[in-house]
Protein backbone atom coordinates (compact mmCIF):
# COMPACT_ATOMS: atom_id res chain seq x y z
CA UNK A 1 0.00 0.00 0.00
CA UNK A 2 1.16 3.30 -0.89
CA UNK A 3 2.59 5.37 2.13
CA UNK A 4 1.49 9.07 3.19
CA UNK A 5 4.52 11.62 4.16
CA UNK A 6 3.95 14.02 6.45
CA UNK A 7 6.75 16.83 6.82
CA UNK A 8 6.71 18.45 9.92
CA UNK A 9 10.32 20.19 9.34
CA UNK A 10 10.75 23.59 7.61
CA UNK A 11 12.65 23.03 4.32
CA UNK A 12 12.05 22.77 0.56
CA UNK A 13 10.59 20.06 -1.50
CA UNK A 14 11.66 20.14 -4.52
CA UNK A 15 12.30 17.68 -7.83
CA UNK A 16 15.72 17.02 -8.97
CA UNK A 17 15.91 14.58 -12.34
CA UNK A 18 13.27 11.97 -11.26
CA UNK A 19 13.68 11.76 -7.67
CA UNK A 20 12.17 14.11 -5.10
CA UNK A 21 13.80 15.42 -2.04
CA UNK A 22 13.14 17.10 1.23
CA UNK A 23 15.51 19.03 2.24
CA UNK A 24 15.76 20.23 5.78
CA UNK A 25 17.67 23.81 6.84
CA UNK A 26 20.24 22.09 7.57
CA UNK A 27 20.82 20.89 4.61
CA UNK A 28 20.43 17.35 5.27
CA UNK A 29 17.86 15.30 2.59
CA UNK A 30 15.65 12.87 2.50
CA UNK A 31 14.65 11.17 -0.53
CA UNK A 32 10.52 10.75 -1.28
CA UNK A 33 10.03 7.66 -2.91
CA UNK A 34 7.59 8.86 -5.37
CA UNK A 35 6.15 5.78 -6.60
CA UNK A 36 5.27 4.61 -3.29
CA UNK A 37 4.06 7.85 -2.52
CA UNK A 38 -0.21 8.25 -1.91
CA UNK A 39 0.06 12.00 -0.77
CA UNK A 40 1.96 14.81 0.66
CA UNK A 41 1.02 16.48 4.08
CA UNK A 42 2.48 19.50 4.10
CA UNK A 43 2.74 20.76 7.93
CA UNK A 44 6.13 22.76 8.32
CA UNK A 45 6.94 25.69 6.28
CA UNK A 46 7.81 24.62 2.76
CA UNK A 47 9.18 26.00 -0.72
CA UNK A 48 8.28 23.69 -3.71
CA UNK A 49 9.19 24.33 -6.96
CA UNK A 50 7.35 24.49 -10.32
CA UNK A 51 8.98 20.87 -11.67
CA UNK A 52 7.92 19.15 -8.36
CA UNK A 53 4.38 19.98 -9.54
CA UNK A 54 4.43 19.04 -12.81
CA UNK A 55 5.75 15.48 -11.36
CA UNK A 56 3.41 15.06 -8.82
CA UNK A 57 0.85 15.96 -11.01
CA UNK A 58 1.87 12.99 -13.33
CA UNK A 59 1.78 10.26 -10.48
CA UNK A 60 -1.41 11.70 -9.36
CA UNK A 61 -0.19 12.86 -6.06
CA UNK A 62 -1.90 15.46 -4.13
CA UNK A 63 -0.26 18.21 -1.91
CA UNK A 64 -2.18 19.12 1.59
CA UNK A 65 -0.94 22.24 3.16
CA UNK A 66 -1.89 23.03 6.81
CA UNK A 67 -1.39 27.01 8.23
CA UNK A 68 1.25 27.60 10.87
CA UNK A 69 -1.80 26.64 13.85
CA UNK A 70 -2.05 23.04 11.84
CA UNK A 71 -5.28 24.16 10.70
CA UNK A 72 -5.74 22.91 7.10
CA UNK A 73 -5.65 25.09 4.11
CA UNK A 74 -6.15 23.41 1.22
CA UNK A 75 -4.70 21.33 -1.27
CA UNK A 76 -2.98 20.95 -4.85
CA UNK A 77 -5.44 18.60 -6.59
CA UNK A 78 -3.28 17.57 -9.76
CA UNK A 79 -4.82 17.23 -13.30
CA UNK A 80 -7.76 14.57 -13.33
CA UNK A 81 -7.15 11.64 -15.45
CA UNK A 82 -10.37 9.66 -15.13
CA UNK A 83 -13.08 11.03 -16.35
CA UNK A 84 -16.21 10.16 -17.51
CA UNK A 85 -18.76 12.44 -18.77
CA UNK A 86 -21.72 9.79 -18.88
CA UNK A 87 -21.28 9.84 -14.63
CA UNK A 88 -20.84 13.05 -14.24
CA UNK A 89 -24.53 13.63 -16.45
CA UNK A 90 -25.54 11.06 -13.30
CA UNK A 91 -24.05 12.83 -10.68
CA UNK A 92 -25.55 16.24 -11.48
CA UNK A 93 -28.81 14.79 -11.95
CA UNK A 94 -29.08 13.55 -8.57
CA UNK A 95 -28.08 16.84 -7.51
CA UNK A 96 -30.42 18.70 -9.32
CA UNK A 97 -33.54 16.43 -8.70
CA UNK A 98 -34.38 16.48 -4.81
CA UNK A 99 -35.53 13.07 -4.65
CA UNK A 100 -32.48 11.70 -5.78
CA UNK A 101 -30.36 14.01 -3.57
CA UNK A 102 -32.56 13.60 -0.54
CA UNK A 103 -32.09 9.98 -0.73
CA UNK A 104 -28.30 10.25 -1.20
CA UNK A 105 -28.33 12.59 1.57
CA UNK A 106 -30.06 10.43 4.06
CA UNK A 107 -27.98 7.96 3.24
CA UNK A 108 -25.30 9.67 4.63
CA UNK A 109 -26.75 10.61 7.65
CA UNK A 110 -27.89 7.20 8.23
CA UNK A 111 -24.43 5.63 7.86
CA UNK A 112 -22.72 8.38 9.84
CA UNK A 113 -24.97 8.21 13.07
CA UNK A 114 -25.30 4.71 12.71
CA UNK A 115 -20.97 4.49 13.77
CA UNK A 116 -21.92 7.35 16.08
CA UNK A 117 -24.43 5.11 17.69
CA UNK A 118 -22.02 2.30 17.49
CA UNK A 119 -19.18 4.38 19.27
CA UNK A 120 -21.30 5.29 22.18
CA UNK A 121 -22.57 1.68 22.60
CA UNK A 122 -18.79 0.30 22.68
CA UNK A 123 -18.13 2.81 25.46
CA UNK A 124 -21.84 1.79 26.99
CA UNK A 125 -20.58 -1.74 27.16
CA UNK A 126 -17.28 -0.92 29.20
CA UNK A 127 -19.43 0.21 32.13
CA UNK A 128 -20.15 3.91 31.03
CA UNK A 129 -23.39 4.68 31.52
CA UNK A 130 -24.64 6.23 27.81
CA UNK A 131 -28.22 4.59 27.37
CA UNK A 132 -30.09 8.64 27.61
CA UNK A 133 -27.64 9.83 24.58
CA UNK A 134 -28.19 6.37 22.49
CA UNK A 135 -31.94 6.50 23.04
CA UNK A 136 -32.26 10.33 22.54
CA UNK A 137 -29.95 9.65 19.01
CA UNK A 138 -32.12 6.79 18.32
CA UNK A 139 -35.11 9.09 18.26
CA UNK A 140 -33.50 11.55 16.06
CA UNK A 141 -32.23 8.65 13.48
CA UNK A 142 -36.54 7.36 12.97
CA UNK A 143 -36.99 10.49 11.87
CA UNK A 144 -34.46 10.43 8.94
CA UNK A 145 -36.23 8.65 6.53
CA UNK A 146 -39.46 11.24 6.87
CA UNK A 147 -37.31 14.00 6.21
CA UNK A 148 -38.86 16.24 3.49
CA UNK A 149 -35.86 18.48 2.66
CA UNK A 150 -32.31 18.53 2.87
CA UNK A 151 -31.76 21.21 5.78
CA UNK A 152 -34.27 19.16 7.61
CA UNK A 153 -32.08 16.38 7.56
CA UNK A 154 -29.32 19.10 7.94
CA UNK A 155 -31.18 19.67 11.16
CA UNK A 156 -31.61 16.31 12.49
CA UNK A 157 -27.83 15.15 11.76
CA UNK A 158 -27.16 18.85 14.20
CA UNK A 159 -29.01 17.34 16.71
CA UNK A 160 -27.55 14.08 16.74
CA UNK A 161 -23.99 15.88 16.66
CA UNK A 162 -24.85 18.20 19.76
CA UNK A 163 -26.20 15.08 21.73
CA UNK A 164 -23.68 12.70 20.80
CA UNK A 165 -20.41 15.65 21.84
CA UNK A 166 -22.77 16.06 25.33
CA UNK A 167 -21.69 12.18 25.87
CA UNK A 168 -17.86 12.92 25.08
CA UNK A 169 -17.33 13.87 28.90
CA UNK A 170 -18.78 10.64 30.28
CA UNK A 171 -16.10 8.87 27.59
CA UNK A 172 -13.62 10.63 28.18
CA UNK A 173 -11.65 9.69 31.61
CA UNK A 174 -9.57 12.76 32.09
CA UNK A 175 -10.97 16.13 33.25
CA UNK A 176 -12.12 17.96 30.07
CA UNK A 177 -13.11 21.23 29.09
CA UNK A 178 -15.84 20.65 26.54
CA UNK A 179 -19.45 21.68 26.46
CA UNK A 180 -20.08 22.02 22.64
CA UNK A 181 -18.20 22.34 19.24
CA UNK A 182 -16.52 25.47 18.50
CA UNK A 183 -14.94 25.57 15.24
CA UNK A 184 -12.74 28.38 13.34
CA UNK A 185 -11.26 28.75 15.57
CA UNK A 186 -11.51 26.12 18.05
CA UNK A 187 -11.32 27.00 21.50
CA UNK A 188 -10.63 24.20 23.58
CA UNK A 189 -8.55 20.80 23.63
CA UNK A 190 -11.23 18.44 22.56
CA UNK A 191 -12.49 20.95 19.66
CA UNK A 192 -8.39 21.54 18.51
CA UNK A 193 -8.38 17.80 18.41
CA UNK A 194 -11.79 17.31 16.42
CA UNK A 195 -10.62 20.33 13.75
CA UNK A 196 -7.29 18.94 13.49
CA UNK A 197 -8.31 15.10 12.65
CA UNK A 198 -11.67 15.98 10.97
CA UNK A 199 -9.71 18.07 8.69
CA UNK A 200 -7.34 14.59 8.30
CA UNK A 201 -10.49 12.67 7.23
CA UNK A 202 -11.41 15.10 4.77
CA UNK A 203 -8.11 15.25 2.76
CA UNK A 204 -8.63 11.19 3.03
CA UNK A 205 -11.62 11.05 1.46
CA UNK A 206 -10.40 13.88 -1.16
CA UNK A 207 -7.40 11.60 -2.01
CA UNK A 208 -9.57 8.83 -2.76
CA UNK A 209 -12.16 10.69 -4.65
CA UNK A 210 -9.30 11.86 -6.88
CA UNK A 211 -8.72 7.96 -7.59
CA UNK A 212 -12.34 7.70 -8.87
CA UNK A 213 -14.56 9.05 -11.66
CA UNK A 214 -16.78 10.79 -9.36
CA UNK A 215 -16.45 14.55 -9.27
CA UNK A 216 -15.34 16.25 -5.72
CA UNK A 217 -17.21 19.31 -6.37
CA UNK A 218 -20.80 17.61 -6.61
CA UNK A 219 -22.12 16.77 -3.14
CA UNK A 220 -25.65 15.71 -1.44
CA UNK A 221 -25.99 16.66 1.96
CA UNK A 222 -23.34 19.49 2.01
CA UNK A 223 -24.14 22.20 -0.48
CA UNK A 224 -21.56 22.27 -3.78
CA UNK A 225 -19.61 25.34 -4.07
CA UNK A 226 -20.24 26.21 -0.36
CA UNK A 227 -16.31 25.90 0.04
CA UNK A 228 -14.29 23.57 -0.96
CA UNK A 229 -14.35 19.99 -2.27
CA UNK A 230 -17.73 19.54 -0.51
CA UNK A 231 -18.29 15.88 -1.75
CA UNK A 232 -15.30 15.05 0.33
CA UNK A 233 -17.26 16.35 3.25
CA UNK A 234 -20.19 13.98 2.47
CA UNK A 235 -17.98 10.97 2.84
CA UNK A 236 -16.46 12.14 6.10
CA UNK A 237 -19.24 12.17 7.69
CA UNK A 238 -19.45 8.65 7.70
CA UNK A 239 -15.91 7.90 8.18
CA UNK A 240 -15.74 10.85 10.76
CA UNK A 241 -16.51 8.61 13.74
CA UNK A 242 -14.53 5.82 12.72
CA UNK A 243 -11.59 7.24 12.35
CA UNK A 244 -11.06 10.59 13.89
CA UNK A 245 -13.74 10.35 17.07
CA UNK A 246 -12.64 6.96 18.55
CA UNK A 247 -8.70 7.92 17.71
CA UNK A 248 -9.70 11.03 20.13
CA UNK A 249 -11.51 8.82 22.64
CA UNK A 250 -8.53 6.41 22.90
CA UNK A 251 -5.62 9.17 23.03
CA UNK A 252 -7.41 11.37 26.23
CA UNK A 253 -7.71 7.60 27.64
CA UNK A 254 -4.63 6.71 27.08
CA UNK A 255 -3.40 9.70 28.10
CA UNK A 256 -0.92 10.00 24.77
CA UNK A 257 -2.24 13.34 24.04
CA UNK A 258 -2.09 15.64 27.46
CA UNK A 259 -2.35 19.61 28.27
CA UNK A 260 1.48 19.47 27.40
CA UNK A 261 0.56 18.93 23.41
CA UNK A 262 -1.53 22.35 22.97
CA UNK A 263 -0.55 26.15 23.15
CA UNK A 264 -3.08 28.26 23.74
CA UNK A 265 -3.56 31.87 22.98
CA UNK A 266 -6.31 34.24 23.15
CA UNK A 267 -9.84 31.52 22.79
CA UNK A 268 -7.63 30.08 20.46
CA UNK A 269 -6.39 26.02 21.47
CA UNK A 270 -4.51 24.14 18.87
CA UNK A 271 -2.16 21.32 18.64
CA UNK A 272 1.77 21.75 19.15
CA UNK A 273 4.60 19.89 17.18
CA UNK A 274 4.33 16.91 19.13
CA UNK A 275 1.00 16.51 19.41
CA UNK A 276 0.06 16.79 15.99
CA UNK A 277 2.90 14.57 15.58
CA UNK A 278 1.16 12.00 18.04
CA UNK A 279 -2.10 12.51 16.47
CA UNK A 280 -0.88 12.29 12.63
CA UNK A 281 1.05 8.98 14.04
CA UNK A 282 -2.09 7.37 15.42
CA UNK A 283 -4.04 8.62 12.14
CA UNK A 284 -1.74 6.82 9.88
CA UNK A 285 -2.04 3.74 12.18
CA UNK A 286 -5.66 3.84 12.03
CA UNK A 287 -5.44 3.77 7.60
CA UNK A 288 -3.41 0.88 7.43
CA UNK A 289 -5.29 -0.98 9.61
CA UNK A 290 -7.15 -3.88 8.13
CA UNK A 291 -10.19 -5.88 8.38
CA UNK A 292 -11.72 -8.35 6.70
CA UNK A 293 -13.98 -7.34 4.20
CA UNK A 294 -17.38 -9.35 4.34
CA UNK A 295 -18.80 -8.63 0.49
CA UNK A 296 -15.21 -8.81 -0.95
CA UNK A 297 -14.52 -11.59 1.15
CA UNK A 298 -10.61 -9.89 1.54
CA UNK A 299 -8.20 -8.22 3.40
CA UNK A 300 -8.61 -4.12 2.92
CA UNK A 301 -6.98 -0.98 4.78
CA UNK A 302 -9.64 1.31 6.56
CA UNK A 303 -8.42 3.87 3.93
CA UNK A 304 -9.67 1.39 1.19
CA UNK A 305 -12.53 1.54 2.69
CA UNK A 306 -13.37 5.10 1.37
CA UNK A 307 -12.70 4.51 -1.93
CA UNK A 308 -15.52 1.55 -1.97
CA UNK A 309 -17.21 3.83 -1.06
CA UNK A 310 -16.66 6.03 -3.86
CA UNK A 311 -17.44 2.70 -5.88
CA UNK A 312 -20.52 2.57 -4.06
CA UNK A 313 -21.81 5.84 -4.86
CA UNK A 314 -20.73 4.84 -9.07
CA UNK A 315 -23.05 2.49 -8.32
CA UNK A 316 -25.82 4.33 -7.23
CA UNK A 317 -25.30 7.26 -9.85
CA UNK A 318 -25.21 4.63 -12.43
CA UNK A 319 -28.24 3.11 -11.43
CA UNK A 320 -26.59 -0.27 -10.23
CA UNK A 321 -27.08 -0.58 -6.95
CA UNK A 322 -28.49 1.84 -4.02
CA UNK A 323 -26.43 3.77 -2.07
CA UNK A 324 -26.25 2.42 1.37
CA UNK A 325 -23.66 4.48 4.08
CA UNK A 326 -21.07 2.78 5.73
CA UNK A 327 -22.21 0.80 8.99
CA UNK A 328 -19.33 -0.26 10.82
CA UNK A 329 -19.73 -4.15 11.79
CA UNK A 330 -16.88 -4.53 13.88
CA UNK B 1 -20.10 -5.56 -44.48
CA UNK B 2 -23.33 -5.27 -43.04
CA UNK B 3 -24.52 -1.50 -43.25
CA UNK B 4 -25.65 -1.72 -39.21
CA UNK B 5 -22.39 -2.33 -38.21
CA UNK B 6 -20.58 -0.31 -40.36
CA UNK B 7 -20.82 2.70 -38.13
CA UNK B 8 -19.87 0.94 -35.10
CA UNK B 9 -15.57 2.00 -34.39
CA UNK B 10 -15.35 -0.98 -31.70
CA UNK B 11 -11.45 -1.04 -30.65
CA UNK B 12 -9.49 -4.39 -29.94
CA UNK B 13 -10.02 -3.64 -26.33
CA UNK B 14 -13.31 -3.99 -26.76
CA UNK B 15 -13.59 -7.36 -28.53
CA UNK B 16 -11.13 -8.60 -26.02
CA UNK B 17 -13.42 -7.60 -23.49
CA UNK B 18 -16.26 -9.02 -24.96
CA UNK B 19 -14.94 -12.21 -24.26
CA UNK B 20 -12.96 -11.70 -20.94
CA UNK B 21 -16.09 -10.02 -18.93
CA UNK B 22 -19.06 -8.20 -20.19
CA UNK B 23 -19.48 -6.08 -17.14
CA UNK B 24 -15.81 -5.09 -17.44
CA UNK B 25 -16.79 -3.99 -21.04
CA UNK B 26 -19.63 -2.01 -20.32
CA UNK B 27 -17.78 -0.08 -17.22
CA UNK B 28 -14.73 0.43 -19.56
CA UNK B 29 -16.90 1.55 -22.70
CA UNK B 30 -18.49 4.13 -19.92
CA UNK B 31 -15.07 5.47 -19.10
CA UNK B 32 -15.54 3.96 -16.06
CA UNK B 33 -12.03 2.92 -15.56
CA UNK B 34 -9.93 1.56 -12.95
CA UNK B 35 -7.01 3.01 -12.02
CA UNK B 36 -3.82 1.58 -13.59
CA UNK B 37 -1.68 0.63 -10.32
CA UNK B 38 -2.88 -3.09 -10.30
CA UNK B 39 1.16 -5.41 -10.05
CA UNK B 40 -0.26 -7.28 -13.50
CA UNK B 41 -1.41 -4.44 -15.18
CA UNK B 42 1.68 -2.58 -14.44
CA UNK B 43 3.64 -5.93 -14.94
CA UNK B 44 1.71 -5.84 -18.73
CA UNK B 45 2.69 -2.46 -19.71
CA UNK B 46 6.22 -3.42 -18.90
CA UNK B 47 6.38 -6.22 -21.00
CA UNK B 48 4.89 -3.98 -23.88
CA UNK B 49 7.08 -1.27 -23.35
CA UNK B 50 10.19 -3.47 -23.56
CA UNK B 51 9.62 -6.40 -25.83
CA UNK B 52 10.58 -6.36 -29.19
CA UNK B 53 12.02 -2.35 -28.97
CA UNK B 54 13.43 -2.59 -32.56
CA UNK B 55 9.80 -2.75 -33.97
CA UNK B 56 7.72 0.23 -34.74
CA UNK B 57 4.91 0.02 -32.31
CA UNK B 58 1.23 0.71 -31.60
CA UNK B 59 0.23 1.41 -34.83
CA UNK B 60 -2.72 3.57 -34.79
CA UNK B 61 -5.57 2.33 -37.91
CA UNK B 62 -8.49 4.68 -38.05
CA UNK B 63 -7.75 5.58 -34.44
CA UNK B 64 -10.13 2.66 -34.35
CA UNK B 65 -7.90 -0.05 -33.86
CA UNK B 66 -4.38 -0.22 -32.48
CA UNK B 67 -1.62 -3.54 -33.58
CA UNK B 68 1.28 -3.81 -31.69
CA UNK B 69 3.28 -4.00 -34.48
CA UNK B 70 3.86 -5.56 -37.56
CA UNK B 71 6.42 -8.10 -39.07
CA UNK B 72 7.16 -9.28 -42.61
CA UNK B 73 4.66 -10.57 -44.89
CA UNK B 74 1.34 -9.16 -43.29
CA UNK B 75 1.50 -10.97 -40.30
CA UNK B 76 0.35 -8.53 -37.37
CA UNK B 77 1.68 -8.80 -33.49
CA UNK B 78 0.13 -9.11 -30.35
CA UNK B 79 2.09 -8.53 -27.34
CA UNK B 80 -0.01 -10.13 -24.26
CA UNK B 81 1.43 -11.23 -20.56
CA UNK B 82 0.10 -14.55 -19.95
CA UNK B 83 -2.15 -16.85 -22.04
CA UNK B 84 -4.29 -17.59 -19.01
CA UNK B 85 -7.23 -16.75 -20.79
CA UNK B 86 -6.35 -16.86 -24.64
CA UNK B 87 -9.77 -17.09 -26.24
CA UNK B 88 -9.67 -12.82 -25.82
CA UNK B 89 -6.67 -12.74 -27.18
CA UNK B 90 -7.36 -14.59 -29.82
CA UNK B 91 -10.76 -12.64 -31.19
CA UNK B 92 -9.53 -9.44 -30.74
CA UNK B 93 -6.65 -10.40 -33.19
CA UNK B 94 -9.15 -12.16 -35.63
CA UNK B 95 -10.81 -8.93 -35.61
CA UNK B 96 -8.10 -6.74 -36.36
CA UNK B 97 -7.84 -9.32 -39.09
CA UNK B 98 -11.02 -8.61 -40.40
CA UNK B 99 -10.38 -5.08 -39.69
CA UNK B 100 -8.04 -4.97 -42.37
CA UNK B 101 -10.18 -6.78 -44.45
CA UNK B 102 -13.03 -4.43 -44.57
CA UNK B 103 -10.21 -1.90 -45.84
CA UNK B 104 -8.94 -3.69 -48.69
CA UNK B 105 -6.00 -5.42 -47.11
CA UNK B 106 -6.14 -9.17 -47.78
CA UNK B 107 -3.64 -11.88 -46.57
CA UNK B 108 -3.09 -10.63 -43.36
CA UNK B 109 -2.54 -13.35 -40.12
CA UNK B 110 -1.63 -13.02 -36.74
CA UNK B 111 0.53 -13.82 -34.03
CA UNK B 112 0.64 -13.67 -30.67
CA UNK B 113 3.09 -13.04 -28.75
CA UNK B 114 3.96 -14.02 -25.01
CA UNK B 115 7.73 -12.94 -24.68
CA UNK B 116 7.20 -14.13 -20.67
CA UNK B 117 6.33 -17.49 -21.70
CA UNK B 118 8.98 -17.98 -24.73
CA UNK B 119 5.62 -18.77 -26.58
CA UNK B 120 3.80 -17.70 -29.64
CA UNK B 121 0.43 -18.39 -31.21
CA UNK B 122 -0.70 -18.58 -34.96
CA UNK B 123 -4.10 -16.94 -35.49
CA UNK B 124 -5.95 -16.90 -38.61
CA UNK B 125 -9.46 -16.60 -40.02
CA UNK B 126 -11.29 -19.91 -40.54
CA UNK B 127 -14.25 -20.54 -41.85
CA UNK B 128 -17.25 -18.90 -40.55
CA UNK B 129 -15.30 -16.17 -38.39
CA UNK B 130 -16.56 -13.38 -40.96
CA UNK B 131 -20.05 -14.00 -39.70
CA UNK B 132 -18.90 -14.36 -36.17
CA UNK B 133 -17.33 -11.41 -35.77
CA UNK B 134 -20.32 -9.79 -37.43
CA UNK B 135 -22.53 -11.05 -34.94
CA UNK B 136 -19.99 -9.90 -31.95
CA UNK B 137 -19.96 -6.35 -33.02
CA UNK B 138 -23.74 -6.34 -32.78
CA UNK B 139 -23.89 -7.86 -29.47
CA UNK B 140 -21.48 -5.87 -28.18
CA UNK B 141 -23.26 -2.64 -29.16
CA UNK B 142 -26.38 -3.75 -27.78
CA UNK B 143 -24.01 -4.43 -23.99
CA UNK B 144 -22.64 -1.14 -24.08
CA UNK B 145 -25.66 1.33 -24.93
CA UNK B 146 -28.11 -0.64 -22.82
CA UNK B 147 -28.29 1.46 -19.44
CA UNK B 148 -26.34 -1.07 -16.58
CA UNK B 149 -24.12 -3.34 -16.96
CA UNK B 150 -25.03 -7.06 -17.36
CA UNK B 151 -25.39 -9.54 -14.25
CA UNK B 152 -21.95 -11.66 -14.69
CA UNK B 153 -21.17 -14.43 -12.40
CA UNK B 154 -18.05 -14.61 -10.09
CA UNK B 155 -15.34 -16.25 -12.10
CA UNK B 156 -11.75 -17.44 -10.78
CA UNK B 157 -10.22 -14.25 -13.05
CA UNK B 158 -12.26 -11.78 -11.20
CA UNK B 159 -10.03 -12.04 -7.81
CA UNK B 160 -6.96 -10.66 -9.96
CA UNK B 161 -9.31 -8.11 -12.10
CA UNK B 162 -8.47 -4.46 -10.89
CA UNK B 163 -12.36 -4.43 -11.37
CA UNK B 164 -13.30 -6.48 -8.57
CA UNK B 165 -13.76 -3.79 -6.10
CA UNK B 166 -16.51 -1.84 -7.68
CA UNK B 167 -18.17 -4.77 -9.04
CA UNK B 168 -18.51 -7.16 -5.95
CA UNK B 169 -18.51 -4.15 -3.15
Amino acid sequence: MKQNYYIFNNGCLRRQENTIFFEKEDGTRNVIPIENTEAVYAFGEIDFNTKLFNYLAQKGIPVHVFNYYGFYSGSYYPRETLNSGQLLVKQVNHYTNMRHRLALARAFVNGASFNIVKNLRYYNNRGKDLGEYINAIEGYRSRIEESGAVEELMGIEGNIRNTYYKAWPTIIDCEIEFERRVKQPPDNMINALISYLNSLVYTTCLGEIYHTQLNPLISFLHEPGERRYSLSLDLAEIFKPIFSDRIIFTLLNRQQITNKDFMTEVNLCYLNESGRKTVVREYDERLKTVITHKKLERQVSYRHLVRLECYKLVKHLIGEQEYEGFKIWW
Amino acid sequence: MDNSIAHLKLTGTQINYYFLCQRKLWYFAHDIQMEQNNDAVYLGKLIHETSYEREKKEIDIDGTIKIDFIGKDRVIHEVKKSDKVEEPHIWQLKYYIWYLKQKGVEGVTGKINYPKLKKILDVVLENGDMEKIETIMVDINRIITSPLPPVVNRMKICKSCSYGDICWV
